[in-house]
């Protein structure tokens, strides 16, 4: 019965999105108060369907209902509860049903916090996001339902993928959807300001926050991803240029550009159609995106199980959405195209220059991404495009953003005096070059790679901080400086975080694959390894061999480490879990690899890793994503709401 | 309307033509104009003892898995357990050619890692590989009684691949 109302309530919720669309576009066009009166409400009741929906499937797992074909293919009576309950978005049908979620608890959320927007504004917004809940709703009961009862009911299901029992499973995925379909939002912004005709400062400032919280989901999301393969897949790798890691990276960096676009077209009503165009790209690469990963045409490690009735609902979806914003853009960008002058060395040139440069990486990588696919469409072979393709095409890009990244929040608007900057920065420049140039001595051999890397650090950390002590040193009241000026640094001293932990990693790390019999010791980067004993564990639904090392650096234990190769009941594929010691500055990684049957004493393959500075990679992310939290709560997002509260409650504002 | 404006909606036109086509290709699979032929004629040194020569007419009679592999392959870390597995299982003979790869090293790798292979032949130059048209490492050749390649897996051999095509075939033909 249960999985009847929610398979119910996903019909019921299509009827609602269908009419919260339709009104929303045809009263917005013809000023109905009435209609455009129903996009809250309308887009409130389509979230509690959803909700319910998903409610439903939860109980399923939950209860081992294995007549739910879905259930019963990703999940197991002796599945631990917590990966039941995650269990819900480990296969196709169910992370489609929280892609739904997650696009109407932002509409919710819309609902709620819009009260500083013109209905018209809002309704459009609600009804763009309802068009686009129609096609998931669509394509959820047409071919991707994850209700549908098994007739003759399996005594068990055939669980999760081993791979997907961690608990990155419980944060990745959620968080990573709600980034991707945070990009909705600014696009539904965009398309009602096509709709509208009108795009100005005022519009820019509402779309802001809102582009901003889904960067930040998805800078969170891809960066518990790459932490989840790094410490799960077992080999040592935190990021692989999989496809499918590309195509939640490329709305990312679409998005980054977004979000520095709408600060030019708030501050300055400048760089519209950029705006616009970025807004839609953005939601496209988020399309596009599940369509790659759900159709089968690339192949990948996360691909899901495919079926090519899905892969055309999807393309003919993305030429729908895609094609149809496209072909807005492309009637009315003639409107909202607007002058306004700055000069060569101004903050608009280099914020435009580092979006050029965003949006030329992300075209690079989806060039990468498809490149398979295009020769095979063109009959020239099947290849595949490795990590060297992008790693060399990426990092010749980026370097020069983080450059240009400094001088962009260093120059004033509109016209600002070349001679001035350089007076200004070359003290800094000198600094950085040579603590840029010097840091890798303490770190082992001297590349130029890494030198240029550090030196662009210190060139962002440097002049945060000294941006910073300028600003305290000339305003009266250090309370008086916005949050989203600290946010914007912080942010910027996030990606510097993320680069010293990515240039550590790249310059420095050592890696050895070695025999280890019990009582055999390894030396990696002065850390001893030493393989004290091997037991055999049994956990809830698998077995597993645990190895016991100890991690000895001058002659001391540090701590044990307990590595283990697991074999689940459900596949017979093992699975590495590995051991991690870290702390600030290294993690050293212990993996526990194949029993060697060669000798006469018993003896294991080990892959033992010395990572420095790896976890600041994931940390700059996370600063990168607070700074971003900081700038979306500006108090100049919320002044209307704020002044309007005031006045009801008869206090002057 | 501006023409400019155009340019993206053109871009994503292109980009539709080739993702359809791409919907109608299976990118795991490369037709191989070798299956249902005659496995190309080879003798190579093997691995461990390469004073002794291996060809491939020596398997005659019998159902046999060919596997590429070399100690630079990252796939063939991965598909190795499974090989580890299947070598256990004894079904089939596994031979494996280290495909344009140091003797040494390949030596290295299965001292580490464990040797799932019957035995193991050099193919430092990559000949034996051209012949089998051989893309990329790992690739495996199901072959049987009368020297037929009747199946190709591309890619490392997972536990699914196994399952589903590969022993079934072996079955049937053991026969």
């Amino acid at each position: 019965m249960i999985p009847e109302i929610g398979h119910f309530s996903l019909i019921l919720a299509l009827f609602v999105a269908l009419a919260l669309g339709t009104l929303g576009v045809i009263g917005g066009q013809q000023g109905r108060a009435d209609w455009m009166a129903l996009a809250r409400p309308g887009a409130q009741a389509l979230w509690a369907l959803a909700a319910l929906s998903f409610c439903c499937l939860t109980y399923a797992f939950y209860t081992n209902d294995f007549s739910v074909s879905y259930v019963a293919q990703h999940s197991n009576s002796k599945l631990p509860d917590i990966y039941r309950i995650a269990g819900v978005w480990g296969g196709h049908e169910g992370s489609l049903l929280l892609w739904l979620v997650m696009l109407c608890s932002w509409m919710m959320a819309i609902s709620l916090f819009s009260r500083q927007l013109p209905d018209v504004m809002v309704s459009r917004v609600l009804a763009v996001m309802g068009l686009v809940a129609v096609g998931f709703l669509l394509f959820m009961l047409i071919t991707s339902n994850p209700f549908l009862r098994l007739s003759d009911i399996p005594p068990d299901g055939r669980d999760l993928n081993p791979l997907l029992q961690d608990p990155g499973l419980v944060f990745h995925p959620p968080m990573l959807y709600m980034g991707y379909v945070g990009m909705a939002v600014p696009f539904a912004f965009s398309i009602a300001a096509l709709l509208n005709g009108r795009l100005d400062a005022a519009w820019a400032r509402w779309t802001r926050p809102w582009a901003t919280a889904a960067w930040i989901c998805l800078t969170i999301g891809i960066s518990m991803g790459s932490w989840w393969a790094y410490y799960e897949l077992g080999w040592g790798g935190w990021w692989f240029w999989d496809p499918v890691e590309n195509a939640s990276f490329l709305p990312w960096l679409v998005g980054t550009a977004l979000i520095h676009s709408l600060a030019v077209t708030e501050k300055r009503g400048l760089f519209r159609s950029w705006t616009i165009m970025l807004s839609i790209i953005g939601f496209s690469l988020s399309l596009l995106g599940t369509f790659l990963v759900r159709s089968g045409v690339l192949t990948s490690v996360h691909a899901f199980a495919t079926d090519p009735k899905r892969g055309v609902f999807i393309l003919l979806f993305l030429v729908v959405v895609v094609g149809g914003s496209l072909a807005l853009f492309a009637a009315r960008s003639g409107k909202v195209r607007a002058g306004g002058a700055f000069s060569l060395v101004s903050r608009e040139t280099f914020l435009l220059i580092n979006n050029v440069l965003l949006t030329t990486a992300a075209a690079a990588v989806l060039l990468g991404t498809l490149y398979p696919l295009i020769v095979d469409a063109l009959n020239l072979g099947k290849l595949s495009v490795g990590p060297p393709y992008f790693n060399s095409v990426f990092a010749p890009l980026m370097l020069p953003v983080m450059f240009f990244m400094v001088l962009g929040s260093y120059a004033r608007w509109k016209n600002d005096s070349l001679a001035e900057l350089g007076k200004k920065l070359r003290p800094l420049a000198i600094v950085s070059v040579l603590l840029g140039c010097s840091a890798p001595l303490l770190a082992g051999p001297w590349s130029w790679l890494v030198a240029l890397s550090l030196t662009l650090v210190f060139w962002i950390v440097l002049s945060s901080f000294q941006q910073i002590y300028r600003q305290l040193k000339d305003s009266v009241n250090w309370k008086a400086i916005p949050i989203s000026y600290w946010g914007m640094h912080l942010a910027h001293i996030g990606i510097a975080v993320c680069v010293v932990g990515i240039t550590m990693v790249k310059g420095y790390e050592t890696e050895k694959d070695v025999r280890m019999g019990i009582g055999d010791t390894v030396e990696v980067a002065g850390y001893t390894f030493k393989l004290t004993g091997i037991s055999e564990v049994a956990g809830p639904n698998y077995n597993a061999d645990r190895g016991v090392v100890e991690l000895i650096k001058n002659g001391k234990v540090l701590r044990t480490l307990e590595p283990e190769k697991r074999t689940y009941f459900s596949s017979t594929m093992p699975m590495t879990e590995t051991a991690i010691d870290s702390n600030l500055v290294r993690d050293v990684y212990v993996a526990l690899g194949e029993r060697l049957q060669d000798g006469a004493s018993p003896a294991w393959a080990m892959r033992v890793y010395h990572k420095p500075f790896v976890t600041w990679i994931w940390g700059g992310c996370l600063l990168m994503a607070l700074g971003g939290a900081m700038a979306a709560l500006d108090r100049r997002y919320r002044r209307k709401a704020l002044a309007s509260k005031a006045l009801s409650q008869g206090v002057p504002a | 309307m501006n023409r400019k404006a155009l340019i993206p909606l053109g871009i994503f036109a292109v980009l539709v033509v080739f993702l359809a086509i791409g919907l109608t290709r299976d990118p795991h699979e490369i037709p191989s104009p070798l299956i249902g032929k005659p496995a190309p004629a080879f003798t190579a040194p093997r691995l461990q003892n390469p004073q002794q020569q291996f060809s491939g007419k020596d398997m005659l009679g019998k159902v046999w898995l060919l596997n590429t592999w070399a100690s630079w392959c990252v796939a063939c870390r991965q598909e190795h357990p499974i090989l580890m597995e299947f070598a256990k299982t004894k079904t089939i003979p596994v031979v494996g050619i280290d495909y344009k790869d140091k003797d040494t090293e390949g030596l290295k790798w299965l001292a580490r890692y464990g040797d799932p292979y019957d035995l193991s032949i050099t193919d430092q130059d990559g000949r034996i590989g051209i012949d089998f048209g051989v893309y990329g490492v790992p690739e495996s050749f199901l072959i049987d009684k009368q020297g037929i390649i009747r199946y190709k897996q591309i890619g490392p051999v997972t536990q699914e691949a196994l399952r589903d095509k590969i022993l079934p075939l072996i079955r049937e033909l053991q026969k």
